[in-house]
C-alpha cells in the first residue's frame, strides 16, 4: 500500500504560476504563422430571411481576405445527424450559414476574415445585408398554447413516473396548503473568456484547432462531421478555458465559421467572439413554475406540485431537471410533476451551472418557507419532519446521504437556533435583519475514461488524459494528487498533460464528474504500474520481496519494500535501470461499475443558511453571511473544492440579487448584453462566506469516493436569500431577481 | 470606431435609425440597409509609429490609430497576459499599470500612451521569481479559471501603490473594478489583505 496521504490534502494549484505569472495560454491566444482574423457578423432580426449580402464593398477594402455568408459558404451536409454533437438534445441543431433562413436574433450570418484584428472588426461593421423580416415570438407567457411535454431522456432527464400516489385528493385533504407561481429569468454564463478558436492551417487539410471547450473529443467529432473530414486530420487543443459553466459543453458557432475560414482560405484563422456577442449563445431558460403543497396533520408533505414551463428555440427540444428535484429532495407519497417547453424564435438553451435545480428549487424551497410560515414549524424542522432515506422519484435507496448533518452543522455554524422567526423582528442599527434556509441536491455519477502513464528512469511520472483544459475547477492538481499517492511518488514528480483529442479519450466536462471519472482512470493506470514494478523488483537477484504479496509491499516517496521495513527499499529508478527499460508504460480504460450503481440514486446534497441586510427606505439587500454545509462524498482537495462551493454561492447571490437577461419582444433581443447592464456580482458584494464540508463516505459512486462539488454550491443559495429577505421584510417574492423596485 | 456592430442602440451596421425601430415595434417586412456614404467607407489601414515602454523595454509599433492598448499588448507586442473580457471597460480583466496607475487597457488607444512606462502582468514577476501578490493569489487559492487573474494582480498592485486601501471593506470596494465569475472573491480578499497587511506592517 501507499502510505503517502495525498489525496484530502489542500494542495495549491499545480498550474497556479502558470496562472498568476499571465503564461497560461486560452484558445485564442495561440500564435500561430500567418494568422488571419475573422470577425463575425450577426443578425439584427429574430426571423426571416437574408436577401442580399453586400460583400463586394467590403472586399474592395485592401486587407480583407474573405467575407463567408450563406451564398459562398464552403459545401456542408444537409442531415441533422452531421450537427449533433454529444450534448445535442435531438430536433435539427443549428447550421451556421447553412442558408437564408433566420431563427433568432443575433444568428451568426457572415464571418468577415482580415489581415489584422482591427480592419476584420471595420470591415465587419460596414458590411451590409438586406433582409425580408417575418413575425417573431419570443414571449414565453404568449406560447403556453404551443407547449409540449419535455422529452425524458434530455440533458439526464429519466424516464420515471412523473406522478405517484394520488396528488389532487391528498391536496383536498391536505392539513396546510401553499400554492405559488414563481419566475426564474434567462441567464448568461458569461465566463470572464469570450468564446475563440484559432485554427491553425497546417497544409495539406491538416488543421489544429485551439478551442475553447468541455469537451476536446465533442469539437473533433463535430468539426470531422460538419466538414466532413478525418479525425486523424484534425486536432483539437484546448489547455486552459477561461471559464465556462456548461456554455462550452456544446460546439458554439465560432467553431464551424473558424474552420471554415481556414479551409476555404488554406490558411490559419482566429475568430473571437465580443461579449456582446457572447449572448448570442446559448443560455439558462426562462422557468415559469408553479407549485403546491400540502401537509398532513404532523407536519410531514401529504402532498407536492410542481410545475414548470420553459423556453426552448423552434429547432431543439432543450430540456432540463427542473421539476425532476422535487420528486428527489423530500419524503412524500403524492407528487405531481409537469414539465413543458414552448418553442420560441430564440437561440437553443444550454446547461448552466446546475441546470434544472437551480431554477427549479427556488421555487420548491421558496414553498417550503411558506408552508413553515403555514404551519408554524421552523424551516429546518419542517425539512426534517419530511426527510427522504429513499430516493422516491427513482424508488432506490441513496448510496449516502448525509443531508441532516449538513443542517445540523451549518445551523450550528450559523446560530440559527437564535432565530425570531416573527418576519421584521431583527434589526441592524436602520437595517431590517432577515435569516433564511434552504437545501439542494444534485447527481453524482461517473462516465468512462481513459488514461495513459509513463514513468521514466529518472522516477518521473506523466500521466495523460484528454480533458479539456482546466475550466477552473483544479482538475490537473486533483489529478496529481490521485496519481501520485497512488504510485507512491512526491507531488512534484507528477505531471497531468491533458486536452488533446489525441489523447486517451474523457467525457465532456460536466455534472460534476471528472474528477470522480478521470480520476478513477489515473488511479487505475498508476495501480497497473505499480503491478508492473513489483513484478519487475520480484525478478531481481536476492530480491528481498519475492515472496511478498502485493498488500505486503509498500510504495513511498519513489521507492517500494516490505511494508515497515525501510532497509528492503529500492526506488523505481533503480528498479528500471536494473531492467535497462528507459521508462514504464500502461494505459487503461475505467468504466462506471453500472450494474452496482444501477441499484442506487447517488447524490450530492447542501443546506444553506443566509443573513441579509435590507435597507427598508432604499431598498437595498446586502448578503452578509451566508454558511453552506455540503455533503458530497470525499473531497479530493479541500481548498479547490472550497473556492468551486464558494463560486457557486456567489452565484446563487447573483441569482438571487443582480442577474437576469431581459428580452425586448419587439425586436427578439436580449437587450442587456454587455457587463455593465447584466449585472454580476463584483468583490464589494460578497462578505462572509463560510463551506463546511460534512464527513461522507461513498464507495458506490466510483472508486475514489468523491460526488463533485461543480454545482451543488449554487443550490439553495437564491431561494434561502428569499426566505431572509422575507423575514427581514414580510415581503414574499417569488421571482427573480430580487431587485429593490421589487422590494418597494 | 464602434466595435458594437450588433447593437440596435447604435444604429449602425444593418439596422434601422434607432427612431425608426421605436416608431414601428411591429412592423416586419422589407427593410434595407442603411446607404454606405454614412460611414465613409475608405480603407482604414493606415498606421502611425507609437513608442512605449512595456516591462521596461522600449518597443516601437506600427498600428491603426484605433488600436486599444490592450490589442497592442495582446496582438503587436505578443504580451497574452493582459486579457480581454468585454473590451469596454466593464470587466477589469485588460488591467495594466501605466506609469504605476492601474487602467483598463481597452478604454485607452495606444497612440494615447506615447512614451508611456507600460507594466503588464508579465513584468510583475515569473514562475520563477513571483511577486508578494502572485505568491498570496496561489497560496489563498484565489482563482479558478484564471482569466481575471493577470487583471486581478495588476489592479491589487495598483491599490498598493495607492497605498488607500487598509481594511477589508475599503479592499473589496477597491477591488470591485475587475470581475471574477467563478466566484473567488473571498480569497481574493484574503491574498491581497495578506499582502497589504505584509507592506504596512
Amino acid at each position: 500500500m501507499s502510505s503517502t496521504t495525498l489525496i484530502g490534502q489542500p494542495t495549491s494549484r499545480v498550474d497556479g504560476a502558470i496562472k498568476v505569472t499571465g503564461a497560461a495560454t486560452y484558445a485564442g491566444e495561440f500564435v500561430v504563422p500567418g494568422l488571419a482574423y475573422g470577425y463575425v457578423v450577426n443578425s439584427p432580426i429574430a426571423k426571416g430571411r437574408i436577401t442580399q449580402v453586400h460583400s463586394a464593398e467590403v472586399l474592395a477594402l485592401p486587407g480583407v481576405l474573405a467575407v463567408f455568408s450563406h451564398e459562398n459558404r464552403l459545401p456542408l451536409p444537409d442531415d441533422d445527424n452531421c450537427y449533433m454533437d454529444q450534448l445535442a438534445p435531438g430536433g435539427s441543431p443549428f447550421r451556421p450559414l447553412f442558408d437564408a433562413t433566420i431563427k433568432f436574433n443575433m444568428q451568426p450570418v457572415a464571418l468577415v476574415v482580415a489581415e489584422t484584428y482591427e480592419l476584420a472588426r471595420y470591415a465587419a461593421a460596414v458590411l451590409r445585408l438586406d433582409y425580408e423580416q417575418e413575425p417573431h415570438q419570443t414571449d414565453l407567457s404568449k406560447q403556453r398554447g404551443a407547449a409540449f411535454k419535455a422529452p425524458h431522456q434530455a440533458n439526464g432527464f429519466y424516464d420515471y413516473p412523473p406522478s405517484r400516489g394520488l396528488p389532487e385528493q391528498a391536496w383536498a385533504s391536505a392539513t396546510h396548503r401553499v400554492a405559488g407561481d414563481y419566475a426564474h429569468p434567462t441567464q448568461h454564463h458569461n465566463p470572464m473568456e469570450t468564446f475563440a478558436t484559432t485554427v491553425e492551417w497546417r497544409g495539406d487539410g491538416q488543421l489544429t484547432v485551439y478551442d475553447k471547450t468541455q469537451g476536446t473529443f465533442n469539437s473533433q467529432q463535430y468539426i470531422c462531421n460538419v466538414f466532413n473530414l478525418k479525425k486523424e486530420n484534425v486536432q483539437v487543443h484546448s489547455y486552459f478555458v477561461g471559464g465556462a459553466f456548461g456554455l462550452a459543453l456544446r460546439p458554439n458557432y465560432q467553431v464551424p465559421l473558424a474552420v471554415m475560414a481556414a479551409l476555404a482560405l488554406k490558411r490559419s484563422v482566429r475568430v473571437t467572439l465580443t461579449r456582446q456577442q457572447m449572448f448570442s449563445l446559448s443560455y439558462r431558460p426562462l422557468a415559469l413554475q408553479h407549485v403546491k403543497l400540502g401537509t398532513n396533520p404532523d407536519g410531514s408533505l401529504a402532498t407536492l406540485h410542481h410545475e414548470a414551463l420553459q423556453a426552448t428555440s423552434q429547432f431543439e427540444p432543450y430540456a432540463e431537471t427542473v421539476t425532476h428535484w422535487s420528486g428527489v429532495l423530500y419524503r412524500c407519497d403524492n407528487v405531481k410533476l409537469e414539465h413543458l417547453l414552448a418553442p420560441l424564435d430564440v437561440m437553443t438553451p444550454v446547461s448552466m451551472r446546475a441546470p434544472g435545480p437551480t431554477s427549479g428549487l427556488f421555487a420548491l424551497e421558496v414553498a417550503l418557507d411558506e408552508l413553515a410560515y403555514e404551519t408554524g414549524l421552523d424551516p429546518v424542522e419542517l425539512r426534517l419532519r419530511s426527510y427522504a432515506d429513499r430516493n422516491g422519484l427513482m424508488d432506490k435507496p441513496f448510496s449516502s446521504k448525509k443531508l441532516r448533518e449538513c443542517y445540523q452543522q451549518a445551523a450550528a455554524r450559523f446560530g440559527w437556533a437564535q432565530r425570531n422567526p416573527e418576519p421584521r423582528s431583527m434589526r441592524h442599527g436602520d437595517l431590517l435583519v432577515g435569516w433564511g434556509m434552504a437545501s439542494g441536491v444534485w447527481d453524482s455519477s461517473q462516465a468512462e475514461a481513459g488514461a495513459q502513464a509513463t514513468l521514466t528512469a529518472d522516477g518521473k511520472l506523466t500521466v495523460v488524459n484528454g480533458v479539456n483544459g482546466d475550466i477552473g475547477t483544479g482538475t490537473a492538481t486533483v489529478i496529481c494528487q490521485i496519481a501520485a499517492e497512488t504510485l507512491g511518488l512526491p507531488l512534484s514528480a507528477v505531471t497531468f498533460r491533458q486536452g488533446e483529442s489525441t489523447m486517451p479519450a474523457a467525457p465532456v466536462q460536466g455534472a460534476s464528474w471528472t474528477a470522480g471519472s478521470v480520476g478513477t482512470a489515473v488511479q487505475k493506470v498508476c495501480r497497473q504500474l505499480r503491478e508492473q514494478l513489483l513484478t519487475l523488483a520480484q525478478q531481481l537477484p536476492d530480491s528481498p520481496w519475492r515472496q511478498a504479496g502485493p498488500s505486503e509491499i509498500e510504495f513511498t516517496d519513489g521507492k517500494l519494500g516490505l511494508l515497515g521495513q525501510p532497509e528492503t527499499q529500492i526506488s523505481f529508478s533503480e528498479v528500471l535501470r536494473a531492467h535497462r527499460l528507459p521508462h514504464l508504460e500502461a494505459e487503461v480504460t475505467a468504466s462506471p461499475d453500472a450494474k452496482r450503481q444501477q441499484q442506487y440514486s447517488v447524490n450530492v446534497h447542501n443546506a444553506v443558511f443566509v443573513e441579509v441586510q435590507v435597507d427598508p427606505v432604499i431598498g437595498t439587500v446586502r448578503v452578509t453571511r451566508l454558511v453552506e454545509g455540503v455533503a458530497a462524498g470525499r473531497i479530493l482537495n479541500p481548498k479547490t473544492a472550497r473556492n468551486q462551493v464558494l463560486g457557486g454561492m456567489v452565484w446563487g447571490i447573483g441569482a438571487a440579487l443582480m442577474e437576469e437577461t431581459v428580452m425586448d419582444h419587439r425586436f427578439g433581443r436580449f437587450m442587456n448584453h454587455s457587463l455593465a447592464e447584466y449585472h454580476l456580482p463584483v468583490n464589494a458584494d460578497i462578505r462572509e462566506l463560510e463551506v463546511i464540508f460534512v464527513e461522507e463516505e461513498d464507495d458506490i459512486v466510483n472508486p475514489l469516493g468523491a460526488k463533485g462539488v461543480g454545482e451543488i454550491g449554487i443550490l439553495g443559495v437564491s431561494a434561502a436569500i428569499a426566505n431572509a429577505v422575507y423575514h427581514a421584510t414580510g415581503r414574499r417574492l417569488r421571482e427573480l431577481p430580487i431587485t429593490r423596485d421589487k422590494l418597494l | 470606431m464602434n466595435d458594437d456592430q450588433d447593437s440596435p442602440s447604435t444604429g449602425q451596421s444593418t439596422l434601422p435609425a434607432a427612431s425608426e425601430i421605436t416608431a414601428a415595434p411591429a412592423a416586419f417586412g422589407k427593410y434595407r440597409a442603411p446607404t454606405r456614404a454614412a460611414f465613409g467607407l475608405t480603407s482604414p489601414v493606415e498606421t502611425s509609429s507609437v513608442h512605449l515602454t512595456i516591462n521596461g523595454q522600449p518597443r516601437e509599433f506600427h498600428l491603426a490609430p484605433w488600436t486599444t492598448l490592450l490589442d497592442a499588448l495582446r496582438l503587436y507586442a505578443g504580451l497574452m497576459g493582459t486579457k480581454k473580457g468585454c473590451d469596454h471597460g466593464q470587466c477589469g480583466a485588460c488591467t495594466v499599470l501605466v506609469n504605476g496607475t492601474r487602467i483598463n487597457s481597452c478604454l485607452t488607444l495606444a497612440v494615447m500612451q506615447q512614451g508611456q512606462q507600460i507594466t503588464t502582468i508579465e513584468g510583475l514577476g515569473t514562475a520563477t521569481s513571483l511577486s508578494a501578490l502572485q505568491q498570496a493569489f496561489i497560496d489563498h487559492d484565489a482563482f479558478q479559471c484564471g482569466y481575471c487573474t493577470p487583471g486581478q494582480i495588476c489592479s491589487a498592485q495598483g491599490l498598493l501603490y495607492e497605498g488607500k486601501a487598509h481594511t477589508e471593506d475599503e479592499i473589496r470596494e477597491q477591488m470591485s473594478g475587475n470581475l471574477c465569475r467563478c466566484g473567488a472573491y473571498v480569497n481574493i480578499l484574503a491574498a491581497v489583505k495578506e499582502v497589504v497587511d505584509a507592506q504596512t506592517a
